[in-house]
């Protein structure tokens, strides 16, 4: 399927309806679904949520775009709430937590294989080596609280060891700031990848923060807490890598066309037949709102949006396992630490990061706590020693 | 829809992915736990919580004139009725959060009469009517201590929050009416134990009228609750195709 940016007009705007029977469609099956369906519905709905949260910045800051932006925000959030909502109740938080960074390891590993930048290919497996670590960690606290296994969600694609040890993430602000790649001359790929990452990092914070204090246990609740700190710092890190002279209607088009890219990603790979149908009709949705931005751009800004978009999309983001892949990047990177924009060994590291840690760290890390001596097992940690009799 | 026996694409065994369990348990030798310690670690964390909670809530102080000098009196006998407006509140919250239990179900096997054609419409709504009826048992006995019964008790906050995951299962159109009458039987199961206790309670307070009225409602949840294990058994009999 070739889709062209600049002249594929989707369905209209004015087109786009509908009704609340239709934005609470039936749920998918956490125990049937592909773990790659479900890491799509997390991810689109990061997507839909970074549109929203964009459009309304944007809307605060120029007057003149209100009334378009509110018009296409409204279409924004209805399909954000039909793709959240196709996660199932019986799959909880602390499941659904599992599913986000399955999404934060596959997700970024794809791009950052993709990446044809090589200082933002760093920085998303800077990244991803924190996330591939928080895996691990909510994985433990799945096992030795509820007793259930984090691969009955991951299922099989997704290593759970630890990675770069969450309680060395906690860095100096100044630590997390990037260099941004350069509007002018940054492949549109590089700049879809750190749309892209965002809006994934930017849910996953929002989402933890809003379901840390659903837990009783204080474990969950400071593990919540730890985490959510490191996602506010993958936020500053990915949001920093943006070249922040695009003006805002180029922004607005690249979040068009990020979404685009996306919904199309899904399309092609989605191997449920309804929720792909769901794809392919909110694919059509985001053409027609690239278009209305486009016709915005033209009329209200004067500017040719051919100067910010490219007309065709690049291969689809990699929705498939990158389990070598990623053990390759944690057999050679996970002692880099952060120096203002670069990446030093860890003994490099700054005094104001270390200085940090310590504090943070001074009562513990329950990151540390929850997984002390934890492995993954078959089964769990409780099931361990049946599936060793098994094996001999 | 299909039986929850159907057999289908489950996903979430090591034997629907094992080439990827064998990698993981390859990926936990090279990458192995970088902290010692095993689960008893949490148990120190968790410590100075305990220590240092507060409790999730109180039994309200009397709100009427009668009510404090019941309270008085009791205390004067060494007994604290703050016990019984908890439990009795406990039980009126229960009940009136079963009686929605009882809707959701009534609501779904509407529907789905053909998954459980061995249910009594008539006797779900029986039931319903009786678990109904116990609201105002246990609304007059906390009236008649001089206690408020629209108030939130501790004990109605533990049930609450213990009862979250029934009406999850009940109302989720994807769980059956076999599945939907699991969840009721749990909270028969500690509605009809509830009811004992509180029988107990009543008398040893001395309200022998009170505990005579409560003796009737068990005798009710008596029969809810067998009705319950029969439907269960012959349900998963039926499905299992045992005669």
């Amino acid at each position: 399927m070739a889709i062209n940016l600049l002249s594929d007009k989707g369905t209209p705007v004015d087109r786009q309806h509908f009704t609340w029977q239709d934005l609470v469609q039936k749920p998918i099956s956490k125990m049937n679904v592909d773990a790659f369906t479900r890491v799509r519905i997390i991810l689109m709905n990061g997507i839909e949520s970074e549109s929203v949260r964009f459009s309304h910045a944007c809307a605060r800051m120029n007057k003149e775009l209100q009334g378009y932006l509110a018009r296409v925000r409204r279409k924004e959030q209805h399909q954000q709430t039909v793709v959240n909502w196709l996660l199932p109740a019986d799959q909880s938080p602390l499941e659904t937590t599992i599913g986000y960074e399955q999404v934060a390891i596959e997700v970024t590993a794809a791009l950052a294989k993709a990446e044809p930048d090589p200082y933002i290919a760093q920085v998303l497996r800077y990244g991803l080596l924190e996330d591939f670590d928080h895996l691990y960690r909510y994985a433990a606290l799945l096992d030795r609280l509820q007793g259930i296994d984090a691969n009955t969600i991951t299922q099989g694609y997704t290593d759970i060891v630890p990675g770069r040890p969450t309680i060395d993430e906690h860095r100096d602000p100044l630590d997390d700031l990037r260099e941004h790649y350069d509007k002018r001359k940054a492949a549109p790929l590089t700049k879809l990848h750190a749309y892209t990452i965002l809006a994934g990092e930017h849910q996953t914070h929002d989402y933890y923060m809003h379901y840390g204090p659903w837990f009783s246990d204080p474990v969950a609740r400071q593990l919540y807490a730890e985490i959510a700190s490191i996602e506010e710092q993958h936020v500053t890190q990915y949001e920093s890598i943006i070249d922040p002279t695009e003006s805002w209607i180029e922004k607005w088009l690249l979040h068009e066309a990020n979404e685009v890219y996306n919904y199309y990603s899904c399309v092609e790979q989605e191997t449920d037949s309804r929720v792909k149908g769901i794809w392919e009709r909110f694919l059509d949705y985001e053409l027609g709102h690239l278009q209305f931005a486009i016709d915005v751009c033209k009329h209200v800004e004067r500017r040719d949006p051919a100067e910010y978009l490219p007309q065709t999309l690049p291969n689809p983001i990699a929705y498939e396992s990158h389990r070598e892949y990623v053990r390759q990047v944690l057999r050679d990177e996970v002692d880099l630490r952060a120096d203002g924009t670069q990446f030093v060994n860890k003994n490099q590291e700054p005094e104001r990061s270390l200085n940090y840690r310590r504090q943070m760290n001074a009562d513990g890390s329950p990151t540390e706590t929850v997984a002390a001596g934890w492995r993954w097992t078959a089964g769990g940690e409780l099931a361990g020693a049946k599936g060793l009799k098994e094996a001999a | 829809m299909k039986s929850p026996q159907s057999m289908g694409m489950n996903r979430t065994g090591i034997d629907q992915a094992p080439e990827g369990a064998e990698e993981m348990t390859r990926a936990v030798q090279e990458f192995p736990p970088r902290s010692e310690g095993n689960e008893r670690t949490m148990v120190q964390l968790r410590a100075p919580y305990l220590d240092t909670a507060d409790p999730v809530g109180t039994v309200p102080l009397p709100g009427t004139l009668k009510g404090a000098a019941k309270s008085g009196m009791q205390k004067l006998m060494g007994r604290h009725d703050e016990v019984l407006i908890d439990k009795l509140g406990g039980r009126l919250a229960f009940e009136r959060t079963g009686t929605r239990l009882y809707d959701a179900l009534i609501g779904k096997y509407m529907s789905r009469r053909d998954e459980a054609a061995m249910l009594s419409l008539e006797q779900l709504q029986q039931f319903r009517a009786e678990e109904a009826a116990h609201i105002g048992l246990c609304w007059d006995a906390l009236r008649q201590l001089g206690a408020d019964p629209t108030c939130v008790t501790p004990m109605a906050d533990t049930n609450a929050v213990a009862s979250i995951g029934l009406m999850q299962v009940i109302t989720d159109p994807r769980m059956t009416v076999a599945q939907s009458l699991h969840a009721i039987h749990v909270a028969e199961l500690a509605d009809n134990d509830g009811w004992q206790l509180l029988i107990k309670l009543a008398r040893g307070m001395g309200q022998d009228d009170m505990a005579g009225r409560f003796q009737m409602a068990l005798e009710e949840e008596d029969k809810h609750l067998a009705a319950l294990r029969t439907w269960m058994e012959q349900i998963c009999m039926a499905e299992a195709g045992i005669r």
